[in-house]
């Protein structure tokens, strides 16, 4: 890590809490409340790539353990930790690094599909299956009760995947980090 | 509400004045434990407890309230679903459980200062050079990210300024994009400002 990568990894960590500022913006029908913060650890990872990706959410985490209101509607503590969304939470820093660890593999290969697919598959499926596993453990139901309880934010972070595969590519194109990694 | 202070309450109470270190080891050790205990008694205890823990850090119920307001929903859904499932006593046990823990981790965070957790824990990182971590750089990236929180919530609104010209401030990519990049330049200039007065913390170490 030299001084311009830690300079990535804090301002990154800054740009997460500043999209948790963003209003949210309430699906229709539903009535699930989607956030903007969610996206960072997407473009973290998709952005900066495995390592710098994931410290930087992670450094976002410890800044709201310590007690910051920066989760978005200005939540903070180690209470948001130890409740039932915690594994959520943890789960941010594991699906930016893999985002970013498979980004990095295809780098050179990337298009809208393969950066849709990798993605998704950080953000949806490797980051529901942590948080709905945590879900599961902290109120005593069954895994796959806690998966269909999370369905109705699937919407969002469809949505989330598609917002960010746009922001990622063209970054990409304008500043391309990860092949300096 | 600042954010250097963070949700940080200030009271001249003893739990105020235990160090931070000790505060957050009781909370792992707390944490622990009512995931031990199945006993909806002895977890009623336990949320007692950490109730009166409020009293003794001279809280008012307001701000015991303000804890568990958010949560309260979520509560009667696990609540509802345990008393479906299985009967009430499994219910109060997942209730008071969550309970506990969320109240006794809202009370170290509202009796601890920032500043003196993140000495706290760059003092706990000191070992940790060990395997490598700095933690002088963990410290600077740190004070980074607070010194840089309101700069780019200006830019973000700038941007959004801007793309609201172009009718395009409810397009998410369009939004982002810039903000992004404004960030990683200005990260560039950061990075270059830091190395030019000869900022070098592996000499430290």
């Amino acid at each position: 890590m030299n001084t311009k990568d830690i300079v990535y990894v804090a301002l990154f960590a800054a740009l997460m809490a500043v999209l948790g500022l963003f209003p949210p913006f309430t699906l229709p029908i539903t009535g699930v409340p989607i956030t903007a913060q969610s996206l960072a650890p997407m473009l973290a990872g998709a952005i900066l790539g495995a390592r710098r990706g994931a410290l930087s959410v992670v450094l976002f985490l410890v800044l709201v353990a310590l007690g910051l209101p920066l989760l978005a509607g200005g939540r903070g503590g180690f209470g948001v930790f130890l409740g039932p969304t915690g594994g959520f939470m943890i789960g941010w820093a594991i699906s930016a690094f893999i985002i970013g660890f498979l980004i990095e593999k295809f780098w050179n290969r990337l298009n809208v599909v393969n950066t849709a697919a990798i993605i998704a598959f950080g953000g949806i499926v490797v980051l529901y299956g942590l948080g709905n596993a945590w879900v599961a453990v902290a109120v005593d139901i069954s895994y796959w009760k806690a998966t269909v309880g999370s369905l109705p934010f699937l919407v969002g972070d469809a949505l989330k995947v598609f917002v960010a595969t746009g922001a990622a590519l063209a970054v990409r194109r304008a500043y391309p980090l990860v092949s300096h990694a | 509400m600042s954010l250097a202070n963070g949700l940080y309450q200030d009271r001249s109470s003893p739990l105020h004045r235990v160090p931070a270190g000790v505060k957050v080891l009781a909370l792992v050790i707390v944490g622990t434990v009512v995931f031990l205990i199945n006993d909806w008694r002895i977890l009623l205890a336990v949320l007692a407890g950490v109730t009166a823990l409020y009293g003794i850090a001279r809280f008012s119920p307001r701000v015991l309230w303000a804890q568990i307001k958010p949560l309260l929903w979520l509560l009667a859904a696990f609540f509802a679903v345990q008393l479906w499932l299985n009967d009430w006593q499994a219910g109060l046990v997942v209730v008071t459980r969550l309970a506990s823990v969320v109240l006794f981790a809202g009370l170290v965070t509202l009796t601890t200062r920032v500043s003196v957790m993140l000495a706290a824990l760059e003092r706990a990182m000191t070992p940790l050079r060990v395997v490598g971590v700095n933690p002088e750089k963990v410290g600077l990236a740190f004070s980074l990210v607070l010194r840089f929180i309101p700069v780019i919530a200006s830019v973000a609104s700038e941007v959004r300024e801007a793309q609201k010209a172009r009718g395009l401030d409810r397009n998410m990519i369009a939004l982002s994009v810039p903000l992004i990049i404004h960030t990683l330049k200005m990260a560039d200039d950061v990075a270059d400002a830091i190395e030019a007065r000869s900022y070098d913390p592996i000499e430290k170490a």
